[in-house]
């Protein structure tokens, strides 16, 4: 089997794995559509001081936050677990590339997180009358992509400096919910104080959702691509792919 | 005659100021099965390590296969299937989805279905990993190291934790795998199990080789030593002039490590003939590998 079809072997099975996985699953696929509904069915009716529907607000938030789920939790989560009770102890002693391993899992990752975001927007259209972007559509897919990418390199960064199976959904929590917050996700950012908003102008999460929102805003005009958000995402993924490179571990801390 | 498979000078395993292997010579002949064997915290995990390309070394000259571990290939890696004691496969997998995962990684995999009924999980083929028992889920990892048909495989302590029935069933499983030609190097505390498996044992103590060859050769017996046993009258003593000075107890047992057999059964026999003493019980015994190992284990420190 040549590399690019053992990438393609790695990521089938990672993906039975995953949806195999009920935790996992419920938190990355049914978890979104919840909080989707939750914010539309609570906040539908409202429009923003942008004039924005809160509505077509929440479908590109809660994109955000399910890419997020599908690349940065899973994933740290996922392979601490799998670094803790020796799968990937046992894969390193395979011939098989560690690159590809990891790009199994990248590529499973990504491909969950579009899928998420292509479920959403479609329960949004259905369900809720929100119009889906137009020429933007393409800011908002390169969004998705550098977002899914960024997002994954953070998780797997993340992996080095968690020390058990235990403490992997608590510092992944930990991290991605205050960010939630603050960056706009579950509150409309014009609700939040400013300080808060230039703490979260400095994370990830915060240019994710607004680069995502970009082609869901009315105002747009063009193809949708927030350059400085999306810079800064980029930023962040290539931080996060150094740490990996560095950090990651294949043997469990009991040895 | 081909080279050893592995062979090992001099490795040396420090970890600060503190040395886990302390100059370990070993060579592993084709088509062998080769345990080490050593109480637990001895070394036998660290120097399977190095073997198998997970640690490095300190100091000393390796070759597995003909490639030094400390930089494993991709190819070596083809030719090399390892059990490890702290490895897991991912238990969401089925046991037929696991070694059909793994076998994809080698140019000449063995059929997923004969790797699994090699190891006689073929009633289990569609059960999840998580699902099996401790023993079928070890089976299942020797499947995954056998799928890729290696010409070295490492089993480290393979049947720790296992009863009495299950490490049974292991030893034959284990033994069947040298009919499909590879060389097996396996690590245990169990002496049982390098005396049931191994053509040749390395006792391993405290980071250093204190014995090694076949299993019934170890030690002292191999030339002319062993242990003389009889029973003496109340009042007698053992003659002068033996080997070695004998041991009696309350009870009139004797017990005469010999350093030459045949001249102490020579000078006892006559001694008890020219005298009309009965030498009761009369045996001779080779000391077997337990008595080796535990002899040699108990002088270790710690």
């Amino acid at each position: 089997m040549n590399d690019g079809r053992l990438v393609a072997h790695q990521a089938r099975f990672d993906l039975r794995t995953f949806v195999r996985d009920p935790t996992a699953t419920f938190f990355t696929l049914a978890l979104p559509v919840i909080f989707l509904v939750l914010f539309v069915s609570i906040f539908g009716s409202q429009t923003l001081e942008s004039g924005v529907e809160t509505t077509t607000y929440y479908v590109p938030g809660i994109v955000a936050l399910a890419l997020v789920s599908a690349t940065f939790v899973n994933l740290a989560i996922s392979l601490t677990q799998q670094r803790e009770s020796g799968v990937l102890k046992k894969v390193r002693g395979t011939p098989l590339p560690p690159w590809i391993f990891i790009a199994g899992r990248v590529v499973t990752a990504v491909v969950v997180g579009l899928a998420m975001a292509g479920v959403l927007v479609a329960i949004g259209r259905l369900f809720y009358g929100v119009a889906l972007p137009g020429t933007a559509a393409a800011g908002f897919l390169v969004a998705l992509v550098l977002g899914a990418a960024a997002f994954s390199a953070l998780g797997i960064a993340v992996t080095a400096v968690v020390p058990t199976e235990a403490a992997a959904p608590a510092v992944a929590n930990a991290i991605t919910l205050p960010l939630f917050f603050i960056s706009g996700i579950f509150v409309p950012a014009e609700s939040i104080p400013d300080w808060l908003v230039s703490i979260a102008d400095v994370f990830p999460v915060k240019p994710l959702n607004d680069s995502l929102f970009v082609a869901f805003d009315p105002a747009t005009s063009g193809l949708g691509l927030a350059w400085g958000d999306l810079a800064v995402l980029a930023a962040w993924g290539v931080a996060g792919a150094v740490v990996a490179a560095r950090g990651f571990r294949w043997i469990p801390r009991r040895g | 005659m081909a080279g050893p498979v592995i062979s090992v000078r001099g490795l040396v395993k420090r970890y600060g100021s503190r040395e886990v292997v302390r100059g370990i010579d070993l060579d592993v002949r084709a088509g062998e099965v080769f345990a080490i064997l050593g109480p637990n915290g001895a070394g036998k995990t660290t120097v399977v390590e190095i073997l198998e390309g997970y640690r490095t070394r300190t100091g000393g000259e390796v070759r597995v296969l003909g490639v030094d571990p400390a930089a494993p290939t991709r190819a070596w890696r083809q030719r090399v299937g390892i059990v490890l004691q702290s490895s897991r496969v991912q238990p969401e997998l089925t046991v037929g989805e696991t070694v059909a995962l793994y076998a994809a990684y080698y140019p000449d995999a063995r059929p997923v279905a004969e790797a699994i009924e090699v190891v006689g999980l073929a009633a289990e083929a569609g059960q999840r990993a998580g699902k099996l028992s401790g023993g079928q889920q070890r089976r299942l990892e020797v499947a995954v190291a056998l799928v890729g048909r290696p010409d070295l495989l490492f089993l480290d302590e393979p049947t720790t934790g296992f009863d009495p029935g299950a490490r049974r069933s292991a030893w034959g499983l284990i033994a069947s795998l040298r009919d499909l030609g590879a060389t097996v190097v396996l690590t245990t505390h169990y002496l049982e199990e390098a005396e049931a498996l191994a053509d040749r044992v390395a006792i391993i103590v405290d980071g250093e080789v204190v014995a090694t060859g076949a299993p019934g050769e170890i030690g002292p017996g191999g030339d002319g030593q062993g242990e003389i046993r009889f029973r003496l009258p109340a009042g007698a003593r053992p003659p002068p002039g033996l080997s070695a000075v004998p041991r009696v107890d309350t009870g009139g047992g004797v017990r005469l490590p010999s350093a030459d057999l045949i001249r102490d059964l020579h000078r006892l026999t006559g001694w008890a003939l020219d005298r009309g003493i009965a030498l009761e019980r009369l045996s001779v015994r080779h000391p077997s590998l337990e008595d080796v190992y535990l002899d040699l284990t108990d002088r270790a420190p710690g």
